[in-house]
Formats: C-alpha cells, sequence, structure tokens
C-alpha cells in the first residue's frame, strides 16, 4: 500500500470516530452543534483522503459533481423555511438512496462477473434498497409538498399486486446472485424496485409519515451499508449502519406513539377505511367568545399549549409564541406538550416552535405533561385532534385504541381552536369536544391566536 | 473479496450497529427531526464510493454514473450539515429566556 492510501484509511477512521462522537453529542441541545462541527471536520477530512489517496484520473466530472451540490445544498440549507423540513428530509433520503444504488450499478458495470458471491449479495441488496427507497421517498416528499394528494392511493387488490411485483423483485435479485452473467435479471431487478419504491409509499396517508419517514431513513442508511461491504469500505458501513439504526429506532419510537405495527403501517392504509367506524357520541359542542377565552387564559395559573400539525399548516407558531410571552409577562405559567407524532415527522413540532422562538425549556414530552394536566387550569388545544382524543384510552373498540394520548381532558378547562365543525384528519369522532369542561373556539389558527393575543391584552 | 476481509466488515457492522443503538437511544424526542437530518448528512459519505467510481475509473458511464451519484451526495452533505446547523441554532439560543418567567409572578 503506497503512503497515499494510508493516509486516506486514517482519515476514515478519523471520520468514522468523529461520527460516532458528532451522535452522541445529540443527547442534549447544548452539545449538538459542537458536536455536528466534528462530524463536518470528518466529512471533510475523508473527502480530502479520497481525493489524495484514491489514484483520481479524471477530475473533470468530480469537480462539476461537487460545484453542482455544493450550490444546491447552500441553497437548501439557507432557504427552506422550517415548515417544509419533512419533504426535505424526504427528498435527501431519495438522494442518498439514489447515490447508494448508482455506486451499486458503477460497480456491476466494472466488476460485475467478477465479484464473489457474498460481495455480489451486498451489491443486489445495495442497489435493490437504493432504488425501491429513490422513489418511495420522491412520493413522501410529493405528498408532505401536497404535490401529491396526502390521502391513501388504494385500490382493489392492492396487496396482491404488491406481492406479486415484491416476488418479481426479489426472484430477479436471486437469480442474478446465482447466475452473474444474466445482466437482464440485474436490470429487471433495479427498474422493478423502482416501481415497488412507489408502491409501497401511494397507499400510505399523510398523518402516518412519521413513520415512513423513519423507515425510509432507514433503508437508505442500510444502502450505505451496503455500498461499504461491495467496496470493502469501514467508513462506508459505519456510517450507513448508523444513519439505518437511527432510522430504525426512530420507526419503533413512532409505531409505539400510535400503537400500532410498522406492517400496519404499511399495509393498513388507515384514513381510508375509517368511516364506518365512527361512534356518534352525540351531545353538542359548546362554543366559546374569543373575550370569554381570552378572560380564562389571563386569570389562569397554568396554560399548557397544545400544537398538532393545524399549528403547522395555520403557521401559526408565531402567534402562539406572542400569546404566550403577553401571558407569562401576567404571571401565567406556560408549557408546550408536545405529542411524539404531532407533525409530520419525528421531532417536527419541536423545531416548528424553537424557530418561532420558544424556549427549548418549555416543551414538554408526553410522559413528562401527562401527570401534570390535573393542575392545569386551561388547557389550549391547537390543530391537534387524534393525539388528544380520549376515545383511544377509555373505548377499547376505538380504531385508535390503545394509542398514548396527552391527557388534556383532565385539566381545569379546556379550549380547542379548530378551522370548523368538521372531523380531524383521520375522520374519527372525539368525545373531547363534548365535554362539559371543553370549549370551541373555530377559525383560522393564526387569526384566532393574534385575536386572543389583543383581547389579553385589555383585559 | 476475501474471507477475512468480509469477516473484517461484519465485525464492524455489528459493533456500528451496538454502538448506533446505545448512543440514538439517547437522543430527546426534542432533537429527533436534526437527528434524523444529521445521520442523512453522515450517510453522505457515501460520497467517497462516488468520487472513486467518477474519478478513478476509464469507463464513460462509470463516469456518468459516479457524476450524478457526487451531485446527490454532495447535496445531502452539504444541505444536510447546513440545516441540522441551523435547527440546532435555534433549539441553543434564549435558554435563559426560559428560566426568568417565574420572576414575574407577582405582577398578578
Amino acid at each position: 500500500m503506497s503512503l497515499t492510501s494510508y493516509f486516506m484509511e486514517a482519515t476514515y477512521l478519523i471520520a468514522s470516530i468523529l461520527f460516532v462522537l458528532a451522535l452522541k453529542g445529540m443527547s442534549h441541545p447544548e452539545t449538538a452543534r459542537r458536536g455536528m462541527f466534528m462530524a463536518e471536520a470528518g466529512m471533510f477530512a475523508a473527502i480530502v483522503g479520497t481525493l489524495i489517496g484514491a489514484h483520481i484520473v479524471t477530475w473533470g466530472w468530480i469537480l462539476v459533481g461537487l460545484t453542482i451540490g455544493s450550490i444546491i445544498g447552500i441553497w437548501m440549507a439557507l432557504f427552506v423555511p422550517m415548515t417544509s423540513m419533512p419533504q426535505r428530509t424526504a427528498l435527501s433520503h431519495a438522494f442518498g438512496a439514489l447515490a447508494a444504488a448508482l455506486v451499486g450499478v458503477g460497480e456491476f458495470i466494472l466488476h460485475g462477473t467478477e465479484m464473489s458471491v457474498v460481495t455480489r449479495g451486498a451489491l443486489g441488496f445495495e442497489v435493490m434498497l437504493g432504488a425501491l427507497t429513490t422513489t418511495g421517498s420522491l412520493i413522501a416528499a410529493g405528498k408532505l409538498h401536497g404535490t401529491i394528494p396526502g390521502k391513501p392511493i388504494q385500490f382493489r387488490g392492492q396487496n396482491a399486486i404488491n406481492l406479486v411485483i415484491f416476488l418479481v423483485m426479489t426472484g430477479n435479485f436471486v437469480y442474478f446472485w446465482m447466475h452473474p452473467s444474466v445482466i437482464a435479471a440485474f436490470y429487471t431487478m433495479l427498474g422493478v424496485a423502482f416501481v415497488f419504491g412507489v408502491m409501497l409509499v401511494i397507499p400510505i396517508g399523510s398523518a402516518d409519515m412519521p413513520v415512513v419517514m423513519s423507515l425510509l431513513n432507514s433503508y437508505a442508511g442500510l444502502a450505505a451499508a451496503a455500498t461499504g461491504f461491495v467496496l470493502g469500505n469501514n467508513v462506508l458501513i459505519i456510517a450507513g449502519t448508523l444513519d439505518g439504526f437511527s432510522g430504525f429506532i426512530l420507526s419503533v419510537l413512532m409505531c409505539k406513539a400510535m400503537n400500532r405495527s410498522i406492517t400496519n403501517v404499511l399495509f393498513g392504509g388507515f384514513g381510508a377505511v375509517i368511516a364506518t367506524a365512527s361512534t356518534d357520541t352525540g351531545g353538542v359542542m359548546r362554543e366559546i367568545s374569543l373575550d370569554d377565552a381570552a378572560m380564562q387564559l389571563a386569570f389562569a395559573n397554568s396554560v399548557v399549549f397544545v400544537p398538532g400539525y393545524g399549528l403547522a399548516t395555520a403557521q401559526a407558531q408565531h402567534a402562539v409564541r406572542e400569546l404566550a410571552e403577553l401571558l407569562e409577562s401576567r404571571g401565567v405559567t406556560v408549557r408546550y406538550a408536545i405529542h411524539p407524532v404531532a407533525g409530520r415527522m419525528p421531532g417536527h413540532m419541536n423545531v416548528l416552535l424553537a424557530e418561532a422562538n420558544v424556549p427549548y425549556s418549555a416543551l414538554y414530552e408526553m410522559e413528562q405533561i401527562n401527570p401534570e394536566f390535573s393542575s392545569t387550569d386551561v388547557s389550549v388545544v391547537i390543530g391537534a385532534n387524534d393525539v388528544v382524543n380520549p376515545d383511544a384510552r377509555d373505548n377499547p373498540n376505538s380504531l385508535i385504541a390503545g394509542m398514548p394520548i396527552l391527557e388534556v381532558d383532565h385539566s381545569k378547562s379546556v379550549i380547542v381552536l379548530k378551522r370548523g365543525q368538521g372531523r380531524g384528519f383521520s375522520g374519527l369522532e372525539n368525545p373531547l369536544f363534548f365535554k362539559s369542561n371543553t370549549s370551541m373556539l373555530y377559525g383560522d389558527a393564526k387569526s384566532t391566536l393574534n385575536h386572543l393575543a389583543q383581547a389579553v391584552q385589555h383585559v | 473479496m476475501n474471507p477475512a476481509v468480509l469477516i473484517a466488515s461484519v465485525y464492524v457492522f455489528a459493533l456500528a450497529a451496538f454502538l448506533g443503538y446505545q448512543v440514538i437511544s439517547r437522543v430527546p424526542p426534542l432533537l429527533h427531526t436534526p437527528l434524523m437530518s444529521a445521520t442523512n448528512a453522515i450517510s453522505g459519505i457515501s460520497l467517497i464510493g462516488s468520487l472513486v467510481l467518477a474519478g478513478a475509473t476509464h469507463s464513460h458511464i462509470a463516469h456518468v454514473l459516479g457524476f450524478i451519484a457526487v451531485t446527490t451526495a454532495t447535496i445531502n452533505v452539504v444541505g444536510g450539515f447546513g440545516i441540522t446547523d441551523r435547527m440546532l441554532k435555534m433549539f441553543g439560543k434564549r435558554k435563559d429566556e426560559g428560566k426568568k418567567l417565574p420572576a414575574a409572578e407577582a405582577s398578578k
């Protein structure tokens, strides 16, 4: 091995260590940023190491690719708004997976026939996973962005068709594995994997996106790890595995937060079958006037805001922070209760509120805040529905039975900010709205919050 | 691939999986979005494989595939780290702001 190759391997080792340290830093907001600087340094070292040590002969393509990628990357880093973070992340899963798949195809073209059986297996796995993650993530990004309807797209015999596609894909994979000289098998697998990615994501509704995002994250990581096996490159294996496991852990957490299994999310098509299941609770929803609501808030001791995806669609995160600050200046204790699946990706709501300058010390997780509701005067539910639906806890026949919820109904009074009288995203009836301590405040969340803030000032 | 290298790779994979589980399960839900975008940026390390494909081979089609891979991987690395930092900056600031609130109790 030449000196430059040793240098390259050394940078890879350093990068691996720095990546792990970076993720360790993520365990606290105070250390997270420093951690990311380490990861950036590691990445930079690995790139420089590769350029020096990998016997590069043609520079043109590399330089053009690095330049275009950097320009688009910097543009994204600077200008993508926090509300679009889910689709940006989905898009980056697609990019990462595509890079892995293309490297795999390249390896196949260069060394396809001379590979060992194990390497060929890893190559097939890499290309298959990379391809299906690419199209799957693109569909997810489209759904999150609204380009593709967020409703589950379903048709008769869907699962059977998907099963056939899956079998064709894996069948070609195995055939390629056994007979590397049959080039057609490899490319059929590649093509079918692209189709399978689309089929996998279209039946899934927007509300299930946190799980899908985490799963795709996991796939993209595993595809990168498989690349590491093909190229015999340890830093790729390590970084890919870290990414894959992070995605896996997040999917498990998200599923737990909805009390559903991954199979149910992938093949259940939640949100399309619900119509029959609504129990008619009866009763009336009590409406409250803006001034009465303001009065309640202004004279409360403690207020908990419960934001849901409706807050994000109404762009009301700044309005809620302004109202919260007004209340705090009157001596009211204000906290925010964040359900794990609030929003469209894990942790989405925290980011939105942090962007609106809400200090993270005011953001509470479900387990922390639930015991506090009984001593809370007013809970304000903003554009959230299923995550505060007491049916999940009380009604074993409910479709969301067993899903952990924020127990706002335990607080002395509940004010629900809602666009209209219609049902929420899942189409389920929410008995919370009919409770005697609940009052409804209809209208666009942002303008309602602004008006509330004005009214509080005049109390 | 010779068997010794393969076995070493499997070791690396297993240990990385274990380490990843240990480290990542400690990340609070507060930071799950930055975590996802950070691990995404880190897995953009497939850029180094793309660089080799785009520059260290003599096949024209490999160059083109490599070029596309270099571009998308670079977007992930640059964009991913950039946006993660932007998010973490928001979590870092104004942490004293939250503490001073109880002081206002008397005004009610």
